[in-house]
């Protein structure tokens, strides 16, 4: 668990140029952590090859919050 | 000319077995890249373009796709960056012409040359987009024509995939300039091709009198336009259309 959720944060933290405390569970991906729809499309194509898995362009367009990627990276992987 | 130089880089074009593309394909390798050469039923023909290619001391590979197809697409790109490790330019050439007047145009010839010309650039930006955006770099290179803007009697189909593209090529500039990718079009006028050989002898002549230049263009005349736009040179240009047509447009 805290393992994906460091994985996940470490990659926020670098893509978006964010501060680690930012990156909570709730945090939004465009609202609380000013990313834009390219930014989550990179996010996503990042966490894919870190994670080793395919997340569908229906799935990520349903992610928006850090605890929702990790959720659903902890039930693909 | 250094900052034409592109040694070290990757390249794709689209329809590259004849004419403009092959044109295109052999600039870019006697700049210096590696090329993918795309054909989707002329092999013997795209062989002698890779063939040209080794001979300047470059890599070629051949690749066989239909562009207006997605898969055939993106198995096309996954293809040229197992061969030659990265992708940094895309040149989206490959066009078919199915001429007729609007009123004797069939639904299927309309359909044609859209899913060519127009949905296949669309399927080529798409498909180069991520490992582009991974690169963090990029070029893009959509041939359009000077029939895109200025219209002409009996090819609808044609002339509605060529406008098409100048848009296309705007709205993927303005999507992945953040990216550092820049997206272009060339606008050939009437070049010396297989395409418009096939044109009426009264038809060129008719041509000839719209070209302020006199004459109709060479195919290497195109590929030093795409060259420019690939380079280093153009680093701060997207979004454009260049016209290279003897001044038909203008």
């Amino acid at each position: 668990m805290s393992d994906v959720y460091d994985r996940v944060k470490r990659i926020v933290v670098e893509r978006l140029g964010v501060e680690e405390a930012e990156v909570t569970n709730e945090a939004n991906f465009k609202d609380d952590l000013g990313a834009d729809s390219l930014d989550v499309v990179e996010l996503v194509m990042e966490l894919e090859d870190e994670f080793d898995l395919e997340i569908s362009d229906e799935d990520a367009e349903k992610i928006t919050t850090v605890g929702e990627v990790v959720n659903y990276i902890q039930s693909h992987a | 000319m250094a900052q034409w130089d592109l040694t070290g880089k990757t390249a794709l074009v689209t329809g590259a077995s004849r004419g403009i593309g092959r044109a295109i394909a052999i600039a870019l390798a006697e700049a210096g890249a590696d090329v993918a050469v795309n054909y989707a039923g002329s092999e013997a023909a795209a062989a002698e373009t890779a063939k040209a290619i080794v001979a300047l001391g470059r890599r070629a590979i051949l690749v066989q796709a239909n562009v207006g197809k997605a898969a055939e697409f993106d198995a096309m790109v996954q293809t040229t960056l197992e061969s030659f490790g990265k992708l940094d330019i895309l040149v989206n050439n490959a066009g078919i012409t199915r001429d007729n007047l609007i009123m004797r145009m069939k639904e299927e010839e309309f359909d044609a040359v859209i899913e060519t010309n127009l949905k296949g650039v669309f399927n080529g930006i798409k498909a180069v987009t991520r490992p582009m955006m991974k690169q963090r770099a990029g070029r893009i290179i959509n041939i359009s024509s000077v029939v895109g803007v200025l219209g002409n009697a009996g090819q609808a189909n044609y002339v509605a995939a060529k406008a098409g593209v100048i848009g296309l090529t705007k709205s993927a500039a303005r999507e992945l300039s953040s990216r550092g990718i820049t997206v272009n079009a060339v606008a050939p006028g009437f070049i010396e091709t297989d395409m418009t050989d096939k044109l009426s002898p009264e038809l060129r002549e008719g041509m000839l009198k719209d070209i302020p230049l006199g004459r109709m263009g060479k195919p290497e005349e195109i590929a030093s336009a795409v060259l420019y736009l690939a380079s280093d040179a153009a680093a701060y240009m997207t979004g454009q259309t260049i016209h290279v047509d003897g001044g038909m447009y203008m």
